[in-house]
């Protein structure tokens, strides 16, 4: 809720992306070379924003669910699903626009159920989540009927590989994306709800905030986001793959929350710092493939760093730079 | 029956109810030859889910299992068929590899205070990293060894037959009702998941049991990677993935808790057993594609958690405040 200054601008996050692209740059060096060709940038950076765009936008709509002490497992499926709507429609002839609406609306359709679930029936987020995510993808395969639909619409391959200004366009929605749900949270009192659910939920709901609906509005905010997010990704490869779109990407995208300093256990969050997370995780993508490293190292690399951040994070460490709260009693954090 | 045995009782019951509504309609499902392979078709889910069902009932979870499944297949096979170990040993090695993962896992968990989901999600990252730097194919094992394991075999009557692994799962399912119903270190377990901070002040040695807790789900999770490489004769670094959600979905399935304290390492085999009646239902059908298997389970998992609320919502009228919160 501060406003941007030099100073917040060096904070872990920014940093550690800063550190990251230098690395790449040293074991690569023509990392940073930018060239323009047909109307749009091509390089090593810009395939990072390219690429990381889907992780990103899932970690916009992820922020919110954890903040609310919560997580959403099942957004790699939303995607599926979201892709394959779009597709198969696209694929039967109906508008661009239309089916993209129509894939929108059943993400946001996704993220209710998952609210549904967490607020009214007061389910634990990850059994709830869990649900979708198993059902998710085989009621992706339904859609397409097991195969993978191509598509040529130009329209919604726009959506995928076209540019802005020379920006790749998945990279463009992200922006877009982060900065409306950012001002959604901070220019009004949505924000300060989440967290204040976060922070105690019973509390809150005794202070009069209507925690049921905020908790729907963040799950289908982050179903929202997951369609876009397939929406985009379907149209890059120009087709549905029910068994392999966002497979495993919820983790990243909970991994670029947590790098971003939003706790699990609710509370505190920042949308534009998971955003940086998710670039983070895929600037080492980037290097590891780019430096001629074999790409099996990227995961042990991403282990080595949530174990990183989970030690700089933790009490025990980060407890002697602190004057106040000293005690912390081990059981009650867990 | 006691009151607290009634989700148990329910999961019982659906799978019965379930498997006659098959039976009726393909006779054929009645017979030993199906059970039998039944036991050994979900023989690595089941030993998994024993492991999964002492961390959840700690409050805990272990998304890594699939990946130790996985890691400890090629870490086998290329100690037996690169480096000419006996079978045994490597055995042993695995599950010593995979005991330190998972203490180091608990231990993270404990003393950096870190939830359990971020430090097994690392696990995850990288069991399955490991496995795919040591090799990026599929690592036949050829041994006499497990020849001889794949042969026994005990018949039964009406050409059934109830393999090694089959046994071993039915073992390791009455091994892990007793550790967890009958011993003290059970009882640490429930009291840790049903509140941490009571359970340390009372004298539970928290440390200790979590980091156990974590090496048993890890032991266990290589204890089904070795029967996941007796199954297949083979390691491969992409194996077993996803087992963890298997495991979780068998294991709430199973009338356990997700939030900790309550549960039965019984249930989670009926939910085992259940989970491999909708696979072989739909593949008795034939004109039911699989992805069909993936809706079933997740519909499952809908209905056993709104059952759970029911129950638990009709037996405890002092929890309905923390329905609330």
């Amino acid at each position: 809720m501060k406003r941007l200054s030099p100073g917040r601008l060096a904070n872990p996050q920014v940093m550690a992306l800063i550190g990251v692209l230098l690395i790449n740059w040293l074991l690569f060096p023509n990392f940073f070379n930018v060239t323009w060709q047909d109307g749009r940038f091509f390089g090593s950076i810009v395939d990072v924003l390219n690429r990381g765009a889907p992780v990103a936008i899932l970690a916009i709509g992820m922020t919110g669910v954890i903040a609310t002490k919560g997580v959403d497992l099942s957004v790699g499926a939303i995607m599926a699903v979201c892709g394959a709507v779009a597709a198969t429609m696209v694929v039967a002839g109906y508008p661009t626009p239309i089916a993209v609406i129509a894939a929108l609306s059943v993400g946001m359709l996704c993220g209710l159920w998952n609210g549904f679930l967490v607020a009214v029936l007061d389910i634990q987020p990850i059994v709830a989540t869990l649900v979708l995510m198993v059902a998710g993808r085989g009621i992706a395969q339904l859609i397409t009927e097991g195969s993978i639909v191509t598509f040529n619409d130009p329209a919604l391959i726009f959506l995928g590989t076209g540019s802005l200004l020379g920006f790749p366009m998945a990279a463009v929605i992200a922006l877009a994306l982060m900065v409306l749900v950012t001002l959604l949270v901070r220019k009004t009192a949505i924000g300060l709800f989440i967290q204040a659910i976060g922070v105690n939920r019973a509390a809150a709901s005794l202070a009069g905030i209507r925690s049921r609906m905020l908790l729907m509005l963040v799950y289908t905010t982050s179903g929202f986001c997951a369609a876009v997010a397939g929406i985009v990704v379907a149209a890059d490869i120009r087709g549905a793959d029910a068994n392999n779109s966002g497979l495993w990407l919820e983790l990243d995208a909970i991994l670029a929350v947590v790098i971003g300093g939003t706790s699990l256990l609710g509370g505190r969050f920042s949308i534009p710092l998971a955003v940086i997370g998710a670039l983070i995780i895929q600037a080492m993508n980037t290097g590891i493939l780019v430096s001629g490293f074999p790409p099996e190292f990227n995961l042990i690399v991403k282990a080595g760093m949530i174990i990183l951040i989970l030690l700089i994070q933790s009490p025990y460490v980060t407890l002697p730079f602190r004057r106040r709260r000293p005690t912390i009693t081990k059981a009650a954090s867990r | 029956m006691k009151r607290s045995l009634r989700p148990l009782a329910a999961t019982a019951v659906i799978f019965i109810i379930a498997y006659a509504l098959s039976v009726v309609q393909f006779p054929n499902m009645l017979s030993t030859r199906v059970l039998g392979n039944f036991l050994t078709d979900n023989a690595f889910l089941g030993i998994a889910a024993v492991g999964m069902t002492f961390v959840i009932i700690s409050g805990g979870i272990d998304l890594s299992v699939g990946s130790v499944i996985g890691f400890t297949g090629v870490l086998i096979a290329v100690l037996i068929n690169w480096l000419g170990f006996h079978p045994l040993a490597a055995f042993v090695i695995a599950l010593g590899v995979a005991g330190l993962f998972g203490a180091a896992m608990g231990f993270i968990i404990h003393y950096l205070q870190v939830p359990a989901f971020i430090v097994t999600l690392a696990g995850m990252f990288l069991a399955r990293g490991g496995a795919s730097v040591i090799t990026q194919d599929s690592v036949p094992i050829h041994h006499d060894f497990y020849d001889t394991l794949g042969d026994l075999m005990i018949r039964l009557p009406g050409g059934g037959r109830l393999s090694f692994i089959g046994m071993l799962m039915i073992v390791v399912f009455l091994g892990g009702a007793l550790l967890a119903h009958r011993t003290k270190f059970g009882s640490y377990v429930y009291a840790l998941g049903g509140n941490p901070v009571s359970a340390s002040l009372m004298g539970v040695p928290v440390a200790q049991t979590t980091v156990l807790i974590y090496m048993l789900s890890s032991m266990l999770a290589a204890l089904a990677g070795i029967v996941f490489s007796l199954y297949t004769s083979a390691g491969y670094p992409l194996a077993a993935v996803g087992v963890e959600l298997d495991a979780i979905s068998a294991v709430v399935i199973g009338g356990t808790l997700l939030t900790g304290g309550y549960g039965f390492v019984l249930g989670t085999f009926v939910g085992v057993m259940l989970l491999g009646l909708v696979q072989t239902y739909i593949i008795f059908d034939g004109t039911l594609s699989s992805w069909w298997t993936k809706i079933v389970i997740g519909v499952l998992l809908f209905l056993f958690i709104v059952l759970q609320r029911i129950i638990f919502a009709a037996s405890a009228p002092g929890g309905k405040s923390s329905e609330k919160a």
